[in-house]
């Protein structure tokens, strides 16, 4: 079990990919949900989903200037919990990863109480020096096909998400989905990062729960980002490690052919040397998909936040309004009882400039007092708003928090898992290079 | 013989230190022991290849260190270099000549050993004659086969070493980086832990299953400086020596050889080969006879040797995935242990 969750797309995902499908599915789903009954109504539950192929293609982009990029196949096939023994067609469409920007956008701004399952890094970060950082490199791309397989997975598998349409278009409609998308005016409903920016500043009564969330995303992002770093020079020096043992190899050899008793035990035990130097690479690859594992929640640190910003914002509203509304009912006040409070300049207009008449003063109220009704309606819907924020918000987080807590665990077993079997190659490899030397 | 009584008292008692090697220190020594310095190793070997030119003299530790990089006085330093006099000296006492050479008997027993070597001294004077070698000169026409072969052997050999050695080193200070990068690694797990509440014990395993890996690391390390090193370096050492030996049977053919081709000269003059060409020809096949002895018993040893290093230095390396198995399967329980709805 552990084993095969480890080589989930680690090994079977370049041929006989539809073969496995079922298969994938199930292990993402039993690994997103341990308890099945919160998955009756997910859209992963009804539909298949694999991202199967990636292919580099060139175009031309709005400037009209040439351009490369990866496009992923995204296929889905409908599961009937009737006759399983029956497969439905496979169905299939083409996606860049601009298109699974745009999907998260929609997703993000769409669903602010969520904690969007976040993409996989645009380039490759925190890798060790031999893996190419390039954007085309082969390895890169593979191991981004897998992030955002992962990705639609996690989103299908969403109790809220998965019901989206404009998701389900994604999986469903080649063209024309991204005007769909841009009809629904989401990028009007985003909130500007200044003002997101500013709520942070200025908001009075913070919800404790959500400052504390904050505060641990941003923990949780420096720790996990500093465990990737240093986990890339560790994997360095260990490459270092293994590789230098590689040139035992070639001496070995050299030297056993000017040995007469010795000669046999050291050739071959040069050869246990040269298996031990290469067999650094199936390890390290390996540990990547770990390493995979854990962006995902450096990148979830980011989505925590988001959720933790909107509620900021939806309490900097709240409490703007509610300041408008005291102003107006002191002002109106003022205006009733002919005293002024507080120093203003409408005080002081009246004493330089004598008394209104009682005509205008009583349309003066009335407008204001239409406009504290107003505002009372609003701070009440606003209030009623932050209320299911929180609620749906909360939900939401306790979700992610089970869900994480799950993940890691696995994450951590399987690297576990890794670390062992590299340890029994070790000593596979050593014990085979003794018998030789104890044959010289 | 006392020097092999001695030293089989040594071998089957091993932590019976019959020579202590500290210099400027006195020490309570048991009745069978003697104080020796450094230099009076090095006054040992030099005396070993004046009066045993033919025969090849196991070679001592590097005399010379690096002042300021090698502390001369650290335990370890010392230590290495007593498993190499330690070394030298069996490699003499196994030595069917070697053992029974008059200077090795007086470094063994003699009380005061500056004594005898001033004594020496003179003596030296008196028959230097027939120590020393008329160096230069002579010019070998041919090494005979065997020793070409040998002294190729000894070429390539030598040259493979160096390359082990070096190998050696750098895999050392490869682990030692490592060792630094996962020294930084494990406590990240330790921080993260801190922000936790139900990962917090898994996270807080896999900390310390990483600081017993680094605890594995170490010892290998340090095991492969301490015991692989020195035994390589010897060896680079011994073939130098090796060949030292095979210039020296050299120069005595040559030698010989001169004078055979004098006589060729004047062989009318005197038809009968002198006395001294004669002695001069067994010199030669002497020294031809112990040089081959001495190379079958060094390529013994050598392959013992090595086997045992080589052996060791696997061992060493299944230890350290052994124990950082043990770490990692010990914390395996620790991950799992949830009870998990099936």
């Amino acid at each position: 079990m552990l084993l095969k969750d480890l080589s989930y797309g680690g090994n079977d995902q370049r041929g006989g990919r539809v073969g496995s499908l079922c298969f994938v599915w199930q292990m993402l789903h039993e690994s997103l949900f341990p308890s099945s009954e919160k998955m009756e109504d997910c859209l992963a539950k009804k539909m298949e989903i694999t991202v199967s192929e990636a292919e580099k293609r060139t175009g031309r982009n709005a400037m009209n200037m040439q351009e490369t990029y990866t496009a992923y196949l995204i296929e889905t096939r409908a599961v009937e919990s009737q006759n399983e023994g029956q497969c439905s067609p496979v169905d299939s469409l083409w996606r860049r990863y601009s298109e699974f920007e745009l999907l998260r956008n929609y997703l993000l701004v769409t669903f602010p109480h969520i904690v969007v399952p976040p993409l996989p890094e645009k380039r490759a970060d925190f890798v060790w020096h031999k893996l190419s950082a390039d954007n085309m490199d082969p390895d890169f791309v593979e191991r981004r096909r897998i992030g955002l397989e992962n990705f639609l997975l996690r989103v299908a598998s969403h109790p809220v998400l998965c019901q989206d349409k404009i998701f389900y278009s994604f999986l469903t409609q080649e063209g024309g989905w991204k005007e769909m998308v841009n009809e629904t005016g989401f990028q009007l409903k985003a909130d500007s990062r200044l003002k997101a920016l500013n709520a942070t500043f200025r908001v009075k009564n913070p919800d404790k729960r959500f400052t504390e969330l904050k505060h641990y995303s941003d923990e949780l992002q420096s720790v996990i980002s500093h465990l990737l770093r240093v986990r890339a020079r560790v994997a360095d020096r260990l490459y270092g490690v293994y590789k230098v043992h590689g040139n035992y190899g070639r001496v070995f050899s050299e030297w056993s052919a000017i040995e007469k008793e010795m000669g046999d035990g050291l050739q071959s035990a040069g050869h246990h040397m040269d298996v031990y130097a290469a067999s650094i690479d199936d390890i390290l690859e390996e540990e990547e998909h770990y390493a995979d594992q854990l962006k995902e929640y450096l990148f979830y640190a980011e989505a925590l936040r988001a959720v933790c910003r909107k509620h900021e914002l939806m309490q900097y509203d709240l409490e703007m309004a509610a300041q408008d509304l005291t102003s107006k009912k002191q002002q109106c006040e003022e205006l009733a009882t002919g005293t002024v409070r507080t120093f203003s300049l409408k005080g002081m207009t009246s004493k330089l400039f004598g008394q209104e008449t009682p005509e205008q003063r009583e349309a003066k109220i009335k407008v204001l007092e239409e406009q504290i009704q107003e505002g009372e309606e609003q701070l009440k819907s606003k209030n009623l708003e932050g209320r299911d924020f929180v609620k749906s918000a909360w939900a939401d987080i306790e979700r992610f928090k089970e869900q994480k807590n799950h993940d890691l665990k696995e994450a951590l077993i399987s690297y576990a898992v890794m670390q062992i079997s590299m340890c029994k190659k070790g000593i596979q490899v050593w014990t085979n290079a003794k018998e030789c030397f104890s044959k010289m | 013989r006392t020097c092999i009584l001695i030293l089989i008292n040594s071998k089957n008692a091993s932590q019976v230190l019959f020579f202590f090697f500290f210099p400027h220190s006195e020490f309570d020594l048991p009745e069978y022991s003697v104080r020796r310095r450094y230099q009076d190793f090095d006054w040992l070997r030099n005396k070993l290849e004046e009066s045993q030119p033919t025969h090849l003299i196991p070679p001592l530790p590097e005399k010379f260190v690096v002042k300021g990089v090698v502390d001369r006085f650290s335990e370890e330093f010392v230590e290495t270099r007593r498993k190499a006099l330690d070394k030298f000296l069996k490699r003499i006492t196994d030595h069917p000549v070697l053992s029974f050479n008059e200077h090795f008997n007086v470094f063994l027993t003699a009380k005061d050993l500056n004594a005898y070597k001033k004594q020496g001294m003179a003596l030296l004077s008196k028959m230097g004659e027939s120590v020393k070698y008329v160096t230069g000169g002579y010019k070998l026409r041919s090494r005979p086969l065997e020793f070409a072969a040998i002294g190729e052997y000894l070429d390539t050999f030598s040259l493979k070493l160096g390359t082990i050695d070096r190998i050696a080193q750098r895999i050392i200070k490869e682990q030692l980086e490592y060792l630094v990068e996962l020294r930084e690694y494990g406590p990240i797990y330790s921080t993260w832990s801190g922000l936790e509440v139900e990962l917090s014990e898994p996270l807080e395993g896999v900390s310390a299953c990483i600081g017993n890996c680094c605890t594995a690391l170490e010892e290998l390390s340090e095991d492969m400086t301490d015991d692989f090193l020195p035994v390589l370096r010897e060896y680079i050492l011994y073939s130098e020596s090796m060949k030292n030996v095979l210039k020296k049977r050299d120069q005595v053919q040559a030698e010989y050889e001169a004078k055979l081709e004098a006589v060729a000269l004047k062989k009318e003059d005197r038809p009968k080969v002198p006395t001294d060409v004669e002695k001069c020809q067994d010199r030669v096949e002497c020294f031809n006879a112990d040089l081959k002895a001495d190379m079958e018993r060094w390529q013994n040893n050598k392959r013992q040797d090595f086997r045992q290093l080589l052996m060791g230095m696997a061992d060493k390396n299944i230890q350290y995935y052994e124990k950082c198995l043990t770490a990692w399967e010990s914390i395996i329980p620790l991950l799992q242990d949830k009870p998990e709805t099936k």
